[in-house]
């Protein structure tokens, strides 16, 4: 039982993490098509 | 004999290829009555779903060198009337310029597009459903016929460690997150055409935007868990001759009998390595559409399968190597999905047979302890050799000091 509820916490963890983590790192979509005489962010 | 006839078996093999050419030279058709456009035979032939050689529009985009000077009548289009320039945007043959100056920002009409988006929305969707489906109803059948498979001997209530916790965790994430992924994913791809008609457009906006969400950031604890899983089992599940007989008694699950295996049997190898390959797979075209445009894979591949010449062993054209960006990410879409489906109908018979399928399989995911009776009917091996490391620990404790 503890196994399952840890797996679902490590899904959470890293399923936030990685949106945070890689918006932080620019994967975003709104930085990837913002350009010269596009404004997205 | 037998040479004889793997002899002949070896002929009709290799002379297959030859059937594949194309049975006759196809005749211009004569198209003076429409002065070169398309006719009526052409129209009906596409109506039957026969292929029409297009040839003959696909080069009628207009000759800027015969254009008339911009003074005289109709110079000023230089050479292109309004239909050739639509042909060339559809045909991708024209110069365009954009200001987000990328290579999917110059097509602005993608041919193949259609014919990728029936196909999602058509077989894909009906194969994909009615294959979970079916494989459902087998399994409920299987159940009725053979019912639960029990241990023989009765539960000793003895039992044995067989799954760590951190064995147990790993698994646990990745299963969460397979049932997570699969069922967004399938939310994703019925949106439009099941969805939205019934729950309306909010509705199915809010389902949709929720499950992108939820599918591309569990997409990582997927591919983490996969691998964590990979290194955890690797060496436990490469095939050896225990397999063989294992193989021969289809793992008893017909009858009586109970073949012995190590830590994973033959069908369990099957299924690790069916994750391993499936999921890696998924996880490879998913990253190529996490990223979009930014991990073209299909172009090169095709390139690769015309050049090994396999395309023509099975009697197809060689597979297209230009492809727009739209189109790459096409590909990557219906690979991904139809991989998926796959994945989810062995995982469907993967759940039935360590849930209801089986007495005493639950417990190894479970709690990680498995009765001693049901492993000595499935895994003897393995139990053997736990059991010895246990004595060998035990003899070792109890060796009094000097």
């Amino acid at each position: 039982m503890k196994a399952m509820l840890a797996g679902a916490a490590a899904i959470v963890i890293i399923g936030v993490g990685s949106n945070l983590v890689l918006g932080e790192m620019g994967f975003s979509a709104a930085e990837t098509y913002a350009g010269d005489s596009v404004r997205l962010d | 004999m037998f040479r004889l006839i793997s002899a002949f078996a070896l002929l009709i093999a290799l002379a297959l290829p030859s059937v594949a050419q194309q049975a006759e030279p196809a005749t211009t058709p004569d198209r003076s009555a429409t002065g070169g456009a398309q006719t009526l035979e052409d129209i009906m032939a596409r109506q039957n779903g026969d292929t029409v050689d297009d040839t003959f529009r696909r080069e009628a985009t207009g000759d800027p060198d015969s254009a008339a000077s911009t003074m005289d009548q109709l110079g000023t289009l230089g050479g292109a009337s309004d239909p050739e320039l639509w042909r060339a945007l559809r045909y991708g043959t024209v110069d365009v310029k954009v200001s987000t100056a990328d290579t999917r920002g110059r097509v602005l009409i993608q041919d193949g597009g259609m014919k990728w988006l029936n196909f999602r929305e058509g077989p894909l969707t009906k194969y994909g459903l009615w294959l979970l489906a079916g494989t459902i109803i087998a399994l409920a059948v299987f159940y009725l016929l053979r019912g639960k498979i029990r241990v023989d001997a009765g539960l000793r209530g003895a039992t044995v460690e067989r799954f760590k916790f951190i064995e147990r965790m790993a698994h646990w994430t990745m299963a969460w997150s397979f049932i997570l992924l699969g069922v967004t994913g399938i939310l994703g791809l019925i949106g439009r055409k099941i969805l939205a008609p019934t729950f309306g457009l909010e509705a199915n906006a809010t389902i949709l935007m929720l499950s992108k969400f939820i599918h591309n950031n569990v997409s990582w604890a997927f591919m983490l868990a996969l691998i964590t899983v990979f290194v955890m089992w690797v060496w436990h599940n490469i095939p050896d001759r225990t397999d063989l007989v294992w193989i021969k008694q289809a793992g008893g699950i017909i009858g009586s009998k109970h073949p012995p295996a190590k830590k994973f049997n033959f069908g369990q190898k099957i299924i690790f390595w069916s994750v391993i390959v499936l999921g890696g797979s998924l996880s490879v075209s998913g990253l190529s559409l996490l990223f979009p445009y930014e991990i073209t894979m299909f172009a090169k591949t095709f390139s690769l399968l015309n050049d090994w010449g396999l395309t023509s062993l099975v009697g197809l054209d060689a597979l297209p190597t230009q492809m727009s960006p739209q189109e790459e990410m096409q590909y990557s879409q219906l690979w991904h999905a139809i991989v998926a489906f796959l994945m989810m109908a062995i995982i469907l018979a993967h759940i039935y047979i360590g849930s209801v399928g089986m007495e005493g399989a639950y417990d190894a995911m479970g709690t990680g302890d498995v009765d001693e009776a049901w492993a000595e009917q499935h895994h003897s091996i393995w139990l053997d050799e736990v059991k010895a490391k246990q004595g060998a620990s035990q003899n070792i404790s109890k060796t009094p000091a000097e």
